[in-house]
């Protein structure tokens, strides 16, 4: 299923071509696409938009693409990232790069706690146990109203200016906020491209390509299948805590079903196990939300065709068919 | 080396059973392999041979009896744990990476002894297992073929390929299970010849339908029967023995 092997290099091959080279410098290409982006997109709050939802699918398909485990309930990791991240402010007052820990770490709670109880299930069952979990998730912050605002959401998160080395960034400038978002997203641009060249990320392969094999071999499979699903809810509560600070509300919607199945469409939309498939999948799928509602309320409609035409003639995504056409 | 190490019996199993709901798939089945030799089991369809494989790889846990490797106790030891002691197995089925590359295989298999959890150091900068990989490769004939893509190669070269891997962990105890299933003649002859030629190093249980086959390079053999030990000994023994003779009489030598 998934042809564009995301192996770096490891044998001792000595002729590069320039597919080779510029999967070998993808971070730096990554980054550079994300600098000059916001002046490609009609306005910046969108471009802030995809920069968020991307990252949200590029810590999903670590999971789904390159490890092959389908949650459905990664909503979950992103939420609870975006709540923590707000109670940290809203309640405590905490600086906004305090506030982005907590909900970092929170999600890596969660996705432990969750990772946990449906890590030794497989294929549709895992689907329906992280889907269930997700749901005691939603209904456990739905139900705390004094600290997450019930079914109004969380509001109040105000961070106007970003200080960082004793310089001031005004943070309701679109443009600053963009690159504060944009920085926390190639620093997770550099983490993933780490943690796939890892030995670690041979070993996610191996799980990937056959579990008995791997397990013969010596890996404990149920094991890497945590560390996979606890790293990947990192990127999703990072992702969930640059949302609560980008839109300064958490509303009860990020920790609904229909969130985890975002992930799942953007992923498979931009290419699943592909290193930039991902942020494709949500550029298309917040462009196409954005320009089509423009003209007709049943823009779902339209998002919906695409995703079915992109699944049934480009299986391997929007990304991935180019990634394959241009390999020489 | 410790001295159960350097004991002659590298493996056994005392009175194994293996039910499966109501279903005696083995029936206390007590046996010691020697070390350093050729062991074969084999024994007709549904003697329970690939069931006893996987209780002595781990695979399954017998539900009475116990294992012992090298005087340790492996009945209840989780399956990954098993590489790391010094058993490696091979398939009946044909288990490889298959969109890895063959050299990629043999140095993944090869990394589960250095590094199974390191999630920021460079993989490329892990000592020795490009070049380790390289010598497997050439050690079981596959050494033009590293670059290709596992899933491209023939069946018999993906065989030889799972037999790189199973060596990756060095073992002291190879068990394989079915080796020249589906192979041609000319395929067989070379897995047989390898085999033959890793015998002298480590020990080697081998799981065989064939009975022809094996006879000719085994030092012992077992022979199960409707999950029974039927007989051990000597190819020479079990050939002789009245009660195999029977057994294998009645569907005829393949």
């Amino acid at each position: 299923m998934i042809d564009i092997a995301p192996t770096i290099a490891t044998s001792s091959s000595k002729s590069y071509g320039w597919f080779d080279l510029a999967m070998r410098h993808r971070v730096l290409l990554a980054s550079i696409f994300v600098l000059i982006f916001p002046f490609v997109m009609p306005f910046t709050a969108l471009a802030v938009n995809i920069l968020i939802y991307g990252l949200y699918a590029l810590g999903f398909n670590l999971l789904f693409g390159y490890l092959g485990l389908l949650s459905f309930g990664h909503a979950a990791l992103f939420g609870t990232g975006a709540y923590l991240c707000g109670i940290a402010i809203v309640h405590f007052g905490l600086p906004w790069y305090a506030a982005i820990a907590v909900g970092v770490l929170s999600a890596l709670v969660m996705a432990t706690l969750i990772g946990s109880l449906a890590i030794r299930t497989r294929g549709i069952y895992f689907a329906m146990v992280t889907m269930a979990l997700a749901q005691c998730v939603y209904y456990l912050f739905y139900q705390a109203v004094d600290w997450t605002g019930g079914e109004n959401g969380l509001r109040g998160i105000n961070v106007r200016t970003i200080n960082l080395f004793g310089l001031q960034f005004d943070f309701i400038n679109p443009l600053v906020r963009y690159y504060v978002v944009a920085s926390f997203v190639i620093l997770a641009f550099f983490v993933l491209s780490r943690i796939l060249a890892s030995p670690f990320g041979a070993v996610i392969e191996a799980v990937r390509e056959n579990e008995a094999r791997a397990r013969a071999s010596g890996y404990n499979v149920i094991a890497t299948r945590l560390i996979t699903f606890v790293l990947s809810g990192g990127f999703c509560g990072l992702a969930g805590a640059l949302s609560a600070l980008h839109l300064s509300i958490v509303p009860i919607e990020s920790l609904h079903y229909e969130t985890s199945g975002t992930a799942v469409m953007m992923t498979l939309l931009g290419g699943m196990g592909t290193f930039f498939g991902p942020f494709v999948g949500a550029a298309v799928f917040l462009l196409l939300e954005n320009l089509v509602s423009l003209w007709t309320v049943h823009w779902q409609l339209i998002v919906g065709a695409v995703f079915v035409v992109c699944v049934l003639f480009f299986p391997e995504g929007i990304w991935g068919t180019i990634l394959k056409r241009i390999k020489p | 080396m410790t001295a159960s190490a350097a004991s002659p019996i590298i493996l056994r199993t005392t009175g194994v059973s293996k039910m499966f709901g109501n279903f005696v798939a083995l029936n206390n089945i007590s046996a010691e392999f020697e070390r350093g030799v050729i062991t074969s089991i084999i024994g007709p369809n549904g003697a329970g041979k690939s069931t006893y494989f996987n209780v002595l790889s781990g695979a399954f846990r017998p539900t009475t009896g116990k294992v012992e490797f090298e005087g340790r106790d492996v009945s209840n030891l989780s399956q990954h744990r098993f590489a790391h002691l010094g058993i490696a197995k091979s398939f009946q089925i044909t288990n490889i990476f298959p969109h890895l590359t063959v050299h990629e295989n043999v140095r993944v298999a090869l990394q589960a002894l250095v590094s199974r959890y390191d999630i920021w150091r460079a993989r490329s900068t892990l000592p020795g297992l490009t070049e380790r990989a390289d010598e497997l490769l050439a050690l079981v004939g596959l050494k033009d073929r590293r670059a290709r893509r596992a899933r491209d190669l023939a069946h018999g070269e993906q065989r030889a390929l799972e037999i790189g891997m199973a060596l990756a962990a060095d073992p002291r105890l190879l068990l394989l299970d079915e080796p020249t299933a589906g192979m041609s003649p000319e395929e067989t002859r070379i897995m047989m010849d390898l085999i033959v030629r890793l015998a002298g190093e480590r020990t080697v249980i081998l799981v065989e339908h064939k009975m022809k086959l094996v006879m000719g390079i085994s030092h012992r053999v077992l022979v199960l029967h409707h999950g029974e030990l039927l007989a051990q000994g000597t190819p020479a023994e079990v050939r002789q023995n009245e009660q195999v003779k029977r057994v294998y009489l009645g569907q005829r030598e393949h």
